[in-house]
């Protein structure tokens, strides 16, 4: 019984750490960026619809569409308002550059994290489910909202799938990725791929953070940490792989759940930390990254 | 190597004095804020010596902080060491910690090293959480003995450690370690072929950011008589260490200092406007970073070109 209940809830909060690195991976493999803000995104998108959803009461699907919409104008914002300017500035050495959208987006995210606050609230609160009520799998008591998660977020990631490796949008974010030069001087506007990328990372961001919000509860003090797990998730897997980010994801997620089902909860973050440690050290490039 | 002409030290030196005479004027919540300003102040200059010029990023300077802060609190807590003695074992598990921490450094480079930083300090939180019998957990440690109970001397020690810290930390940066370290960082394998020991300075360049962190750590327990997660190793602190030393201006130690004391003074200043304070002054920061690059430092005319 146990077992079982492990097993799902794992799964949903596996699915849930998938979706939610995805987007942090795949901007960093198209663009190079690392996203420092991107918890940021996923909290104001899990705000907004419990704001709309709840405090508003225009109930939770057009919470979630809110949500969806805040987390894309978040996007948008963190790429013309902190990334470009940085990519374009002239006074910063191309050396520098990392470490400059590291601290911007650091910044961003504490700028975000501070606003929602002032604006909402800093206690958590929880996002209304999709659904309500709980069905019996096997005799476990699951809620409808976990397993509708899970189908939401397999369903994106299939899209995402199918945009990237089925249309010419997908094929020309796959060349900025292996070669931004080369693509530029086949005639294509990079500034323009960029933007479309931000584009899918905030409705990435946007679904994650609502149905993280509707599964685990959200806050602003919640930010510092899902950066943390997302990018955790995403160095584990390979920074830029794809599949490895959804392997990392699983092997985090069944972790922490065994752990607190197993040990205890407040120990549930320690072990995926210590597995990070030893899989860097032995495989840097982590666990299907490239070099 | 640079030599530091007089004119350019001048005004620093006024400065420095006009520091050192403020407790005749100013009163003991001034004095407060720019005590825990100055230890802060060596936290972004240890940190600048690892990343300006060794450019190694380490997202978690807490790490050796809370070490430092932690070894000296629990020294002085539990085995009744003195002051000057548990500062001392503070600094050396500090130490400990950087040559630690310079392991993974020889091997992982940019974001991984970043991670492994981020993740020690979590590690480290977390250990604190789970040993709360020794080290008080998410309460704290509160020590027995403080260096001072009056504010004037307080400033004073915080001062004379921050511009000893300052010093020492700028000769090492001008020193050959500096510089091979600079030259490591931009082409290990150029360095290597001139018979530079790359490994060697690195885990100098961490043992001596750690010497400074952990004694800073140290002395801020014993300044605010508690060590707590909260004030020495919780991330957002190492976030504000960073933010510190890209602000004033990396790759010039002092640096640092600057951007440290203004960011603990313009938090002060903004007190008034409560929650929204930490909005204003993570705005401010973006933005310095975006149109200056260089810093505060890099407004001054002396350094332009430099």
């Amino acid at each position: 019984m146990l077992a079982l209940q492990i097993l799902i809830d794992g799964f949903a909060i596996s699915t849930l750490y998938a979706l939610g690195a995805l987007g942090f991976t795949l901007i960093f493999g198209v663009s190079g960026v690392l996203n420092l803000a991107h918890g940021g995104l996923l909290v104001v998108a899990a705000m907004i619809a419990w704001y709309v959803g709840t405090s508003l009461g225009h109930g939770a699907y057009w919470g979630a569409l809110a949500g969806l919409g805040a987390a894309i104008v978040a996007s948008l914002l963190t790429y013309g308002g902190v990334v470009r300017p940085i990519e374009r500035s002239r006074a910063i050495p191309p050396r520098e550059r990392e470490l400059f959208v590291l601290t911007a987006t650091l910044l961003w995210g504490v700028m975000i994290q501070e606003a929602l606050a002032y604006a909402f609230t800093n206690s958590p609160v929880t996002v209304k489910p999709l659904i309500a009520g709980t069905i019996n799998i096997l005799g476990v008591r699951t809620p409808i909202n976990e397993l509708l998660i899970a189908i939401i977020a397999w369903a994106v990631m299939g899209c995402l799938w199918l945009l990237v490796n089925r249309t010419k949008i997908g094929k020309r974010l796959l060349a900025a990725s292996i070669n931004p030069r080369a693509l530029t001087l086949l005639g294509f506007e990079l500034g323009t791929i960029y933007l479309v990328v931000w584009l899918i990372y905030g409705v990435l961001a946007g679904i994650a953070g609502v149905l993280l919000g509707s599964f685990l509860g959200t806050g602003s003090d919640y930010i510092p940490d899902l950066t943390g797990s997302a990018f955790t998730i995403v160095v584990l897997g390979g920074l830029g792989s794809v599949s490895g980010t959804l392997m990392a994801a699983y092997v985090v997620g069944y972790i922490e759940t065994l752990t607190a089902y197993l040990i205890s909860p407040s120990l549930r973050d320690v072990p995926a930390l210590i597995l990070l440690i030893i899989v860097l050290y032995v495989r840097p490039q982590g666990l299907l990254g490239r070099r | 190597m640079r030599t530091i002409s007089l004119r350019r030290a001048l005004p620093l030196i006024i400065i420095l004095l006009a520091l050192a005479a403020l407790p005749l004027g100013a009163n003991g919540y001034i004095l407060g804020v720019l005590t825990t300003a100055f230890y802060f102040a060596v936290f972004a200059m240890s940190w600048d010596l690892l990343f300006g010029y060794a450019g190694e990023v380490n997202f978690g300077p807490t790490f050796l902080i809370g070490l430092g802060a932690y070894g000296a609190g629990m020294a002085n807590a539990l085995l009744h060491a003195p002051v000057p003695l548990a500062i001392l074992i503070g600094a050396i598990v500090a130490v400990a910690g950087g040559v630690a921490l310079a392991i993974p450094a020889l091997r992982l480079s940019g974001p991984y090293l970043g991670l492994i930083t981020l993740v020690a300090v979590l590690l480290l939180q977390q250990a604190i959480v789970i040993f709360a019998g020794v080290t008080g957990g998410e309460i704290g440690l509160s020590v027995p003995d403080v260096l001072s109970i009056d504010s004037g001397p307080n400033y004073e020690y915080a001062l004379a450690f921050m511009i000893i810290s300052g010093l020492v930390l700028s000769i090492v940066a001008r020193s050959s370690l500096g510089m091979i370290l600079q030259a490591a960082g931009q082409d290990k394998i150029a360095a290597a072929a001139l018979g530079f020991n790359a490994t060697k300075h690195k885990i100098m360049a961490f043992a001596i950011s750690a010497l400074f962190s952990g004694l800073a750590g140290a002395l801020l327990v014993f300044y605010l008589g508690t060590a707590s997660v909260s004030a020495v190793v919780d991330v957002s602190i190492g976030v504000r260490v960073i933010i510190a030393a890209v602000l004033g201006g990396r790759r010039t130690i002092i640096g640092g200092a600057i951007g440290a004391i203004f960011l603990i003074v313009a938090g002060e200043l903004l007190r008034p406007i409560g929650q929204l304070s930490t909005f204003v002054v993570a705005l401010i920061a973006l933005i310095v970073i975006v149109i200056l690059p260089d810093g505060l430092l890099g407004l001054l005319p002396s350094r332009r070109g430099a």
